[in-house]
């Protein structure tokens, strides 16, 4: 290595206000703010501190120096970047530029401040490598940023799409919605358990209605979760069993054990019998239109 | 396009795809494909469940006792008729007793023991290969 040419960081520094510069534009021009996602402040900022971490964990040859402070802040800081960018909507090649377009300027300042060919090509080298590591490292964090938020959403989905309604004093209502695999099975069974006891209810309806396919392990799983509720003491109404599952389940041979009813309303209607309550309608004026619960007993049945 | 003769009936295949079977996602991207291609072979709403259904049933035994295999999808044109055809492959321990395997209520696992025999009852065609430690090959067809 030439002496009389300066080391990589020392180049960093010099031009640094050169590079900051070519890479903001070149930056802009690839279209980075357009999307509105992120500040020209904000993305100047990011910029110079890049650059200043870079600079803190370049060996003098040029490499980067893995056991320095410089690198642990420069990999922590574009982590950070990455993230923020996930969560923002960026898309993969969006978040990579960042450091991809840092190229250029880099090659740019190399070019104007070494004389030798020889250092020159080394630089050019050791900045190809350390440019590319860090965009790895930044796609590479980008993806993890990614891969949280869909294990996040799927918990979510897990817990949001299997609430267990009450209907009715006693009366529970479970409104199954997608796949009945077994994972998901656990959680519907587990709420409508607790819910039971919580409740203290004797009935518990089962609306399939969102549920698009009802294979056998499906059926079994319905099966499984009425079990369970009979062994608390409530009994199961299967609703919303759509005509061609029924006829599918026909086919396949499925017998599903239990009371079942074309939908909720029927499934409902069926509950408050069994509790000796009906629905009927208020024959006095005003409020002629509403509903009025009266038990049978009231109506002297 | 692939024109093949059966006898004197010329059958096309319109679109093939294939899917990989090796976790209970997968189960579920079977059905959404199948019925995808059910959909666009212009099956009835009862149709389209009865080959999802057989799907599923034969995907999760490929799958549990299969150890994992593909799905190939096919789209079938005939004079006067459209189907799909489903063609699962698995490279697992294969089935020694095909004839039972078929009877309702016997299971190797934990199921209802239905599916391969509902399965067969969901389609209008149902052949069924197996030879013990090679796999099993199963291919249906329902016709709209």
């Amino acid at each position: 290595m030439p002496n009389n040419d300066k080391s990589l960081a020392d180049l960093l520094a010099t031009h640094e206000h050169e590079i900051l510069q070519e890479w903001q534009g070149l930056l802009k021009a690839s279209g980075a703010l357009q999307t509105g996602r992120i500040k020209e402040s904000e993305l100047a900022t990011q910029c110079r501190n890049f650059i200043s971490q870079l600079r803190g964990a370049l060996r003098p040859d040029g490499s980067l120096d893995k056991s320095s402070d410089g690198y642990a802040s420069l990999k922590s800081m574009l982590g950070e970047v990455s993230r923020s960018r996930a969560i923002q909507g960026f898309t993969p090649s969006e978040t990579a530029s960042f450091v991809f377009s840092l190229k250029q300027p880099l090659f740019n300042a190399i070019d104007k401040g070494t004389r030798a060919a020889d250092a020159k090509a080394s630089y050019i080298w050791q900045t190809s490598l350390l440019v590319d590591e860090l965009g790895l490292y930044t796609i590479e964090a980008y993806a993890k940023t990614r891969e949280d938020i869909i294990a996040r959403q799927t918990r979510e989905i897990a817990e949001l799409s299997t609430p267990v309604v009450k209907l009715w004093e006693g009366v529970l209502a479970l409104p199954v919605i997608g796949t009945l695999d077994s994972e998901r099975t656990q959680t519907v069974m587990e709420n409508l358990l607790q819910s039971i006891v919580e409740q203290s209810a004797e009935i518990a309806i089962i609306d399939i209605t969102g549920v698009p396919t009802v294979d056998t392990l499906t059926a079994q799983h319905l099966l499984k979760t009425v079990a369970a509720a009979r062994l608390m003491g409530a009994d199961c109404i299967i609703s919303g069993i759509r005509p061609q599952i029924a006829q599918t389940m026909v086919h396949l041979g499925v017998e599903l054990n239990v009371v079942s009813k074309a939908n909720l309303a029927d499934a409902f209607a069926l509950a408050l019998h069994r509790l000796k309550k009906a629905i009927v309608s208020v024959k006095q004026a005003p409020s002629g239109r509403q509903s009025r619960y009266v038990s049978p007993e009231d109506r002297g049945v | 396009m692939l024109t093949r003769s059966i006898g004197e009936i010329s059958m096309t295949v319109l679109t093939s795809n294939t899917i990989e079977i090796r976790s209970g996602d997968d189960v579920v991207r079977v059905r959404q494909e199948v019925r995808s291609r059910a959909v666009e072979s212009g099956f009835s709403l009862v149709d389209q469940t009865k080959i999802v259904t057989a799907a599923s049933e034969i995907a999760r035994n490929t799958l549990d006792y299969g150890e994992g295999g593909t799905l190939l999808i096919e789209r079938l044109e005939e004079v006067g008729r459209r189907g799909v055809r489903l063609t699962f492959e698995d490279q697992g321990p294969g089935i020694s007793d095909i004839e039972r395997a078929l009877t309702d209520g016997y299971t190797s696992g934990g199921g209802l023991g239905l599916g391969l025999g509902g399965a067969k009852r969901l389609a209008n065609e149902f052949h069924i290969q197996s030879q013990p430690g090679k796999g099993t090959r199963v291919t249906i067809i329902r016709w709209k």
